[in-house]
């Protein structure tokens, strides 16, 4: 049987940081500071990185494996909408789906969290009330991020004021792309602080920022500013998540890790639809940063119809054919 | 923590591939026995007998070889250059078609891991028949003269570690040419030649254009002296290519030898890290580091040397060795006995030497022949692992402070087959490859190939090309590259 030589070895993150432990205060004092920071961070190669991650994608996950990968993946969704048309109807029929996905199925695990604008917070947070599953708000004039900073946060202070357990702003790819950096990190400190108790996940909307090289800067530049996790994309521009860049950000969490001792999660968001695409990339979690991210405190799959496919390949595993469409809820 | 997230077996099923308990030689279109005794060939993995094959003596050879000339003479050279591509073509698409059946067999027989012979193997050689198969009716277009003429019978001799795909880089091009064929697989791993014979059945190609005559180095050495032989092509070993090259000297013969190679692996201090780091796997745990051209010497600017080495041993640890049939299987068995030895052997001297050796904790099968993915560091130039070909998982790493330094070190083998830069600088790439005397320079990557780049070496490592254009003026009558 095939067997991973140290399992350990993940976990020992030994690999030195771009500065010491506690001395990145350092490279925030000033624009120049930060930019020559994050542009001394090791580049990215992109074919390089693009072949890494298609090499991960032929790992073939069977039986037990993959019915440990489809009930982790359910567990890591954060189950969203995000329609101009949403209703308070409409969430409470997501919540109803997040804590018992298969009406047919109870051993079927929920899902993380219910993703939602920050006005809905309150109904989602109502609907969700002793369930253990978080609510997750949108915030900080998402998709595009284009408000005033004082507009931003009282759309944070708004969505945790409903009840929101969790953030997850948008960055100023504007201010990003043409070089503002302090101006970026700045902002997210002070989302950050708005938050409170509620957890902080930063998009990067990594589809504008086009590069991988601009994913692993502005990945570290949301995990200097205190985010909790990095997210891919809003799931309003494409290509929103894929595997190389959810490979670049997860790299970036691990050396982070090593270098600061403090642990940030990873959520690819957008476009991951297929139980294969979610395996994917537990695999890419698996063999890129290890076990301790192997849970949804850690790792979660921002998607909306990805949830059905889960649950149509649980049932195929445990009864041996495939259902269909019908056997699922509609959302 | 134990990983909650453990691989299932996946096994790819043998059962697509029908191994026979014994296999003749392939001589003028037909399976016959041989005169001599017979060899086994072996599981890596597991020890098992898989078949029996004969060992082609002088008379097998020279039947072949005469099968080959009759060939030549009456149908093959006389062919139409398109009719002949068109026979390349079928062959290429059988190949495609029954790739999972090579892939199979290739790792059975050579101990591979399942998702090199399946993603690399098969499709390269599916690659060089396709791509010679367009060039059949071009040769008078390719530069190399305006009607450029095969030499005649080609007598051509493989190594074990890419056991089909070096056959297709011998056999697709010499066909192309219009030459004809006698090959000599690899003692351990004849059987995808033998495959492969079938495969010229199945596509009528006529009697006698290919002939594979299996043994080990005797037959091989007949192959070679043989007379009637007009052109030579060797891969393998530099010892053995030596004594080929003195066998043919003073004869008509062409020759062409791929041989040995310690290639190295420079990582600038502003390389892409991580892709770095894929690429030095990928250089020397590619193939158990059977591979001529592997990265085995690590060179990394000393300013960045803990961080690489750190993340190295850290990706090292994830590989998965096992199985060679388990698709999810990174490192697979060491091909045979012997080489397991020699590996050994060099091993041992590398820590009598006093280089630091490093291996990840490690669970290997009981049977079998493995070898632990190992990195040596604290190297120095004069260590026999820096300067002796180990052909297996094992990395020599030594540093570098300036980029003349990296270049002279680099330069410093006797071999000079492939060479890898890694730097996120453009004009560095140039101006380093252009001083590294090597055959292949990859720029950050390391281990691809393709049809259309010749391949081969300087110095020690050989001489002649092949692949690309280059590749085709090894077969071609005073063409020179």
């Amino acid at each position: 049987m095939t067997h991973v030589l140290d399992p350990g070895t993940l976990a020992a993150g030994t690999r030195p940081g771009p500065g010491p432990g506690t001395a990145f205060d350092d490279v925030t004092r000033s624009d120049a500071a930060l930019r020559a920071f994050l542009h001394g961070l090791p580049g990215v190669d992109q074919v390089g990185a693009e072949q890494r991650a298609a090499t991960l994608g032929t790992r073939s996950i069977k039986t037990t494996a993959k019915a440990w990968a489809i009930d982790t993946a359910i567990s890591m969704v954060d189950l969203t909408t995000l329609e101009g048309a949403d209703t308070p109807g409409r969430v409470r029929s997501l919540a109803a789906k997040a804590r018992r996905p298969d009406p047919a199925d109870p051993t079927a695990p929920a899902v993380a969290a219910v993703c939602v604008y920050g006005d809905l917070a309150g109904v989602a947070r109502e609907a969700l009330a002793g369930t253990g599953i978080r609510v997750a708000a949108v915030a900080t004039a998402f998709p595009s991020g284009r408000a005033s900073r004082e507009v931003k946060l009282a759309d944070v202070r708004d969505a945790v004021g409903n009840g929101a357990d969790e953030i997850d702003m948008v960055i100023d790819r504007g201010a990003f792309l043409s070089g503002r950096y302090l101006e970026v990190f700045e902002e997210i400190v002070a989302v950050k602080e708005a938050c409170g108790g509620a957890h902080l996940k930063v998009i990067l909307e990594t589809g504008e920022l086009v590069t991988y090289d601009n994913a692993r800067r502005a990945s570290w530049l949301a995990m200097l500013a205190g985010a909790d996790f990095v997210k891919t994309s809003t799931g309003k521009i494409s290509p929103a998540a894929t595997l190389p860049v959810c490979l670049v950000m997860l790299e970036a969490v691990r050396d982070f890790r090593a270098a600061t001792g403090r642990q940030v999660g990873v959520k690819p968001a957008g476009g991951i639809r297929t139980t294969k695409d979610a395996v994917k990339h537990l695999v890419l979690v698996n063999e890129t940063v290890g076990a301790d991210w192997l849970s949804p405190d850690w790792f979660r799959l921002g998607a909306s119809s990805l949830l059905n496919d889960l649950l149509l390949q649980r049932q195929k595993l445990r009864t041996g054919h495939y259902s269909g469409p019908d056997h699922v809820s509609v959302d | 923590m134990a990983n909650p997230f453990e691989y299932a077996p996946a096994p790819e099923s043998r059962s697509i591939v029908d191994v026979a308990p014994s296999y003749g030689l392939f001589v003028d279109g037909e399976f016959v026995d041989g005169s001599g005794e017979t060899l086994k060939t072996v599981n890596p993995a597991t020890e098992e007998v898989l078949s029996e094959v004969a060992v082609g003596t002088e008379a097998d050879v020279d039947r072949a070889v005469r099968a080959a000339r009759r060939a030549y003479t009456r149908v093959w050279g006389p062919m139409r250059p398109a009719d002949r591509g068109k026979y390349l073509f079928r062959i290429a698409r059988i190949l495609q078609e029954r790739a999972r059946e090579f892939a199979v067999l290739e790792s059975l027989d050579n101990g591979k891991p399942i998702r090199e012979s399946r993603d690399v193997d098969v499709p390269l050689a599916a690659a060089h028949f396709f791509h010679h198969a367009g060039w059949a009716d071009k040769l008078a277009y390719a530069g190399l003269g305006p009607d450029p003429r095969p030499h005649g019978v080609a007598g051509q001799v493989i190594p074990w570690n890419f056991p089909l795909l070096m056959l297709a880089w011998k056999v697709a091009p010499a066909l192309a040419t219009g030459n004809t064929v006698v090959l000599k697989p690899a003692e351990t791993t004849p059987l995808t030649a033998l495959l492969f014979a079938q495969v010229c059945q199945q596509a009528d190609l006529p009697p006698g254009v290919v002939n594979v005559v299996t043994g080990a180095g005797e037959t091989g050495r007949a192959v070679v002296e043989h007379a009637d032989v007009d052109k030579v092509a060797f891969t393998g070993s530099t010892e053995v290519g030596r004594s080929i090259a003195r066998a043919v000297a003073g004869t008509r013969k062409v020759l062409t030898l791929e041989l040995g190679g310690k290639a190295a692996n420079i990582v600038f201090d502003d390389a892409p890290v991580d892709q770095a780091v894929e690429g030095i796997v990928r250089g020397i745990f590619f193939n158990q580091g059977h591979v001529c051209c592997a990265g085995s010497r690590l060179l990394v600017q000393e300013s960045v040397h803990d961080e690489v080495i750190a993340s190295l041993q850290r990706r090292i640890g994830t590989l998965r060795v096992g199985d060679p049939l388990d698709k999810n299987t990174d490192i697979g068995a060491i091909n045979s006995h012997q080489q397991l030895e020699r590996i050994r052997e060099l091993v041992g001297i590398g820590e009598a030497e006093g280089a630091q050796r490093w291996q990840p904790a490690c669970d290997l099968p009981d049977r079998g022949y493995w070898f632990p993915p190992t990195v040596f560091t604290d190297v120095s130039p004069a260590h026999r692992i820096a300067r002796d070909e180990v052909f297996g998982p094992v990395l020599s790493v030594l540093t570098f402070r300036t980029p003349d330094e990296a270049v002279a070190k680099a330069n410093n083998t006797t071999y000079g087959l492939s060479a890898g830069v890694w730097t996120e600088k453009g004009s560095r790439i140039l101006a380093i490859a252009d001083r590294l005397r090597a055959g292949v320079v990859w720029a950050n990557t390391f281990n691809q190939f393709d049809p259309t780049s010749p391949f081969g070496g300087y110095k020690q490592s050989g001489y002649g090309r092949e692949g690309g254009r280059q590749g085709l003026a090894a077969y071609l009558k005073g063409a020179s590259h």
